[in-house]
């Protein structure tokens, strides 16, 4: 498995727990429209990411983020 | 040139220009709320007090009714001192400044008052806003610049959240109240950058207090300048009344103190003490301070007045304890679920399942004569509908006995308790 795999079944464990729609996750899958997550389950969220990986991702950064594969790139780069 | 030349005929029709309508974004909270309303139920947003009689007693359609849902927490707003000022002020000074703090709005009195913040904080420098939330938008936009980082605790006021979206800094949340998720972030932000840590003494929706003896020291050990918002601790937390650092025994680690005058002082304004030696200097660089008008003559003068007299509050502040007490255990008797197993604060929030229960409660109380607070998120955390009670210490023994009595009619009445 590449690394970006590994991080992608990563990141898709951590968003089991918050998945209550039981929505399907590829890459494309959008937080805000698939998910319907709303601003306090994203913070809850990305807390856990943060802590998964020992990264930041500041809401500057979230604001970037729409996807589930711009996450996976985005927790990539913290990473390095 | 000819005349096919200036004809129009590739323009757009004015039929096709379609206009947007900006308030579509708001359909589904305006069906939310109308449909809360179809129920028959008051709106809880829309209360118009025709008379205020004192700190606690105000007049709603006609009905004598009890105040338990201000933030009148000292009852200054009567008192005859703080009045007699406001009234002097008013007619040597006339009813406003008409002008910014840095041309020609600062006249003697926003002086008196900045001094008297000084005096009351044990503090070199105190600087006045307009209002509490002008103060938080703007030290934080100001103080924390592009490349420096804001962390703050995810329940934090809409005003420091402003600040943050109003500045250039990067922002981090760490879990509210969690020490440890505070360190562990600290410990992942480059070394060298600025940092500023964002705090408050009093959570205003739970009524919660921050454990700030765990976190200014946290912060200090990263480098980071430390902000806490006392707003809701103001005069009754700590030996003068300096809010919760000074009872946990950290305020002199604590770098800007913000603090409003429309709560325990009881008018309206904002402030930031600190001992940082170039605090006045954000006078000029802080855009929320410059570019409005400043307090009007009478309101400086009130707060003053009221903020010199909360110095020698004592009795005052324990009858507030008293009263705090009294209502928590009285509504946890009851049967009612608090937010907090302690009374942390002068604020009690009763927890209830779901936005209809709790509007059902809320217009129950106000029928029997008692205004409390009913907040919903996005205000209050996760999926919590609450009442929001929050104490006055002019609030009589026998009126905190008469709100249990309220509460246990209008509980028993909408089936909140059995």
């Amino acid at each position: 498995m590449t690394d970006k795999a590994a991080t992608f079944a990563q990141v898709k464990g951590l968003i089991e727990p918050f998945n209550e729609k039981g929505a399907e996750l590829s890459e494309s899958t959008t937080f805000a429209g698939d998910l319907e997550w709303d601003s306090l389950t994203v913070m809850d969220f990305v807390a856990s990411i943060e802590d998964e990986f020992d990264i930041l991702i500041t809401m500057n950064q979230q604001a970037e983020i729409e996807n589930v594969g711009q996450l996976v790139d985005a927790v990539e780069e913290l990473k390095q | 040139m000819t005349e096919a030349g200036i004809q129009p005929s590739d323009a757009p029709e004015a039929a096709d220009v379609t206009s947007r309508d900006l308030f579509e974004k708001f359909d589904p909270l305006i069906a939310e709320r109308d449909a809360l309303l179809a129920t028959g139920v008051r709106d809880p947003f829309a209360i118009v007090m025709d008379e205020v009689k004192s700190p606690t007693e105000a007049v709603i359609d006609g009905k004598d009714t009890i105040l338990l849902g201000t933030y009148n927490y000292m009852g200054m707003t009567f008192d005859p001192d703080v009045i007699a000022a406001g009234v002097e002020a008013l007619e040597k000074f006339g009813s406003g400044t008409t002008g910014s703090r840095v041309l020609n709005g600062t006249y003697i009195g926003h002086k008196e008052v900045e001094a008297a913040l000084e005096e009351f904080y044990a503090m070199d420098h105190a600087m006045v806003f307009s209002t509490g939330y002008q103060a938080n938008l703007g030290i934080v936009s100001t103080l924390a610049g592009k490349g420096d980082y804001v962390i703050l605790d995810a329940d934090s006021h809409a005003s420091i959240y402003d600040g943050c979206f109003l500045g250039n800094a990067e922002i981090t949340r760490f879990r509210h109240n969690n020490p440890e998720d505070l360190a562990k972030r600290l410990g992942r932000l480059p070394p060298e950058a600025g940092k500023l840590v964002v705090l408050e003494g009093v959570y205003s929706m739970l009524g919660d207090i921050a454990p700030l003896n765990e976190m200014v020291p946290a912060a200090k050990e990263h480098g980071a300048m430390v902000l806490v918002d006392e707003a809701h601790s103001m005069g009754f937390f700590g030996e003068n009344g300096r809010g919760v650092a000074e009872a946990q025994g950290v305020i002199d680690d604590v770098d800007f103190i913000i603090g409003t005058f429309s709560k325990s002082v009881g008018t309206v304004g904002g402030f930031c003490v600190s001992n940082h030696p170039k605090t006045d200097f954000l006078r000029l660089v802080c855009r929320p301070y410059t570019f409005t008008a400043s307090l009007p003559p009478s309101v400086v003068a009130t707060a003053a007045t009221s903020i010199r007299k909360l110095m020698h509050a004592g009795d005052k502040r324990a009858h507030l304890w008293e009263n705090s007490k009294r209502l928590h255990k009285g509504l946890r008797d009851l049967g009612f679920t608090l937010a907090t197993d302690e009374p942390e604060s002068a604020i009690l929030a009763v927890l209830l399942p779901d936005q209809e229960k709790a509007v059902l409660m809320w217009q129950a109380l106000l029928d029997e004569g008692l205004y409390v607070n009913m907040a919903r998120p996005p205000a209050t955390p996760a999926g919590i509908y609450l009442l929001r009670c929050s104490l006055c210490a002019e609030h009589s023994s026998e009126q905190v006995e008469q709100i249990l009595g309220m509460f246990e009619e209008a509980g028993r009445k909408t089936g909140a308790i059995s």
